[in-house]
């Protein structure tokens, strides 16, 4: 059995990928990322990790020695932050065109300027489209899990795609609080060694990353997108696997007082927590609101999310990142397309909060719900809008 | 749940006093939280860190704006340091100063529940360094029972090794001498 313990939650990721065994961390610090590498680098250090901890010069050359290790045949983890994952960003299209199943912690923190070491997803955001499978823990037990289920998924033969586990910086990163932290037999029983389908071997010599002349590279394109397609069924069932070992169930979307809310409130990432105890205070007050959040954000679970607010009439979506230039942030742009594309008509508001570290309040979510509801009820359509601006 | 808002400065122990307070609360099976100021931390500059106890797990990310306790390690922040914001109307403040409670009320500017221990003479008799965090947790536990005292022996332990003994007489000490004022 585990144990309980209190614990930040960046030791939380470092120990369990200590206890997923790795066998090469390629990382360079950045804040808010720093303490998850740190402590790895302990652990290696100190000799409680069998693993290759290479401290590289730069992000850019940690995705790559990453992709190199992983093409080798190692288990591979790396962690990275706001403009440390910019710097990776031409890489980690490699690191999923290889099929190279590296899982990389992303301490959410948003890109500068002005420059700000704080938590939102505009990092991860600028990201979006590297055909990583990429999703969001909520606290820090998820932080642990969601790690060491991230390897599992990563390198199912199904699968054998990156992973990015995000996790806000600060918000979650820098908190104590408790963990159970699972023994090593019982992580070992669900996460069996990796055992690549193929790799980089001197004496069985294979070429990786050939250039895609372009009658081979819109079908390049397609197999990797079809994989991160169909990788939604691996990961339910390594979800599913991970309930069945440890007793924690995650699911790709998560409801919480969603059955009978006339309202539905859309979290992704940290937000989800404050915003559960300010559903609570929104029903003690008669408002029949709701919750959904989304866990898997790629691949995007279209039908978990059709099916969790099939009851609703309106939805408030929070994004954490803007998209400049276009009418909504990019989570309500994903849920606008998909209600559009299954001809489900709701009304959908969208306040982009928690920039730069800006701290969402219950109040704040009972603000958004208010307003929400009195533009719906005047029959006003709204316009996205970014929450709390002092003007 | 009770949130407990600590005013110290770079270096002088506010996130260790709020981690060792949160081990020791998940140890007896509570539910805990124990955060800083997000952000760059200068040696010397005031700095807040946060500590949320709850016998209910706790859904919550917002920073602490309403603590039910305020503990303050070093006695200049008393006049400077804004302790008494937010600070709940029945709440307690916690302050390390050589003067008398009605003197600490005077400076801060709060009224209420006042409990006031010398912790920088303990510490420096007890551990020979003017650190008050570790000394300080005899005070909070003394005004708002948090956690059993025993439940912080282990986080000490494991925290500071061979001066763990130190630093929990220098604590007990000051469970000892704190003096409250309702």
């Amino acid at each position: 059995m585990g144990q309980r313990v209190g614990l930040e939650v960046s030791l939380a990721c470092s120990e369990a990928v200590k206890l997923a065994n790795v066998d090469v961390i390629a990382a360079y610090p950045i804040t808010p990322q720093t303490h998850i590498v740190e402590h790895l680098s302990e652990l290696v250090a100190d000799g409680h990790l069998d693993a290759e901890f290479v401290p590289v010069e730069s992000e850019h050359t940690a995705m790559s020695a990453c992709v190199g290790s992983s093409a080798a045949g190692a288990r591979t983890f790396t962690s990275s932050a706001a403009q440390g994952l910019a710097l990776m960003h031409e890489i980690l299209f490699i690191a999923s065109s290889l099929r190279l199943p590296i899982v990389m912690a992303v301490a959410n923190r948003s890109l500068s300027g002005p420059i700000s070491i704080w938590n939102d997803h505009s990092d991860i955001m600028a990201e979006r489209d590297i055909n990583w499978i990429q999703y969001f823990a909520e606290n820090g037990q998820e932080v642990l899990d969601l790690t060491i289920a991230a390897f599992k998924i990563a390198e199912d033969k199904r699968v054998t795609l990156p992973v990015a586990v995000n996790l806000d910086g600060f918000v979650l990163t820098h908190v104590i609080e408790p963990i159970d932290m699972p023994d090593q037999k019982e992580v070992d029983a669900y996460l069996p060694p990796f055992a690549p389908q193929q790799k980089l071997d001197i004496a069985n010599p294979i070429s990786m990353g050939l250039v895609g002349v372009p009658e081979i590279y819109t079908e390049a394109k397609k197999a990797c997108q079809v994989a991160l397609e169909e990788s939604y069924g691996v990961i339910k069932e390594h979800w599913d696997g991970f309930a069945k070992q440890f007793g924690r169930q995650y699911n790709p979307i998560e409801t919480y007082k969603a059955d009978d809310a006339e309202i539905l409130l859309v979290t992704m990432g940290s937000l989800g927590e404050t915003c559960m105890s300010a559903v609570d205070q929104m029903r003690a007050d008669g408002l029949k609101v709701g919750q959904v959040r989304i866990r898997l954000w790629r691949p995007f679970p279209a039908d978990d999310f059709l099916a969790a607010v099939k009851g609703a009439k309106s939805l408030v979506v929070m994004d954490r990142a803007l998209q400049p230039g276009s009418a909504s942030g990019p989570v309500a742009t994903e849920l606008k397309s998909l209600l559009f594309d299954r001809g489900k008509q709701m009304y959908v508001s969208n306040f982009v909060a928690g920039l730069g570290g800006r701290d969402v309040t219950r109040a704040d979510f009972a603000g958004m719900v208010k307003k929400t509801m009195e533009a719906q009820s005047a029959g006003q359509q709204m316009a996205c809008e970014m929450w709390g601006v002092k003007e | 749940m009770i949130e407990v808002r600590f005013h110290g400065r770079g270096g002088q122990g506010a996130v260790t006093s709020c981690e060792l307070m949160a081990q020791a609360a998940i140890a007896e099976g509570k539910y805990a939280q124990a955060f800083p100021s997000f952000g760059p931390e200068r040696r010397g500059a005031p700095l807040q860190a946060f500590l949320r106890i709850s016998d209910e797990p706790i859904r919550l990310r917002e920073k602490i704006y309403e603590p039910d306790v305020v503990v303050v390690l070093d006695p200049a922040l008393l006049a400077t340091g804004n302790v008494r914001d937010g600070l709940k109307p029945g709440g307690t403040l916690v302050a390390n100063s050589s003067k008398t409670i009605e003197a600490v009320r005077g400076e801060c500017g709060y009224t209420g529940r006042t409990a006031v221990v010398d912790a920088t003479k303990i510490a420096e008799e007890e551990m020979g360094v003017p650190i008050t965090n570790t000394t300080m947790l005899g005070a909070l536990l003394k005004a708002a029972l948090l956690v059993e005292l025993d439940s912080l022996k282990a986080p000490l332990d494991a925290r500071f090794g061979k001066i763990a003994g130190k630093n929990l007489k220098s604590l007990e000490r000051a469970f000892t001498e704190t003096q409250i004022e309702e």
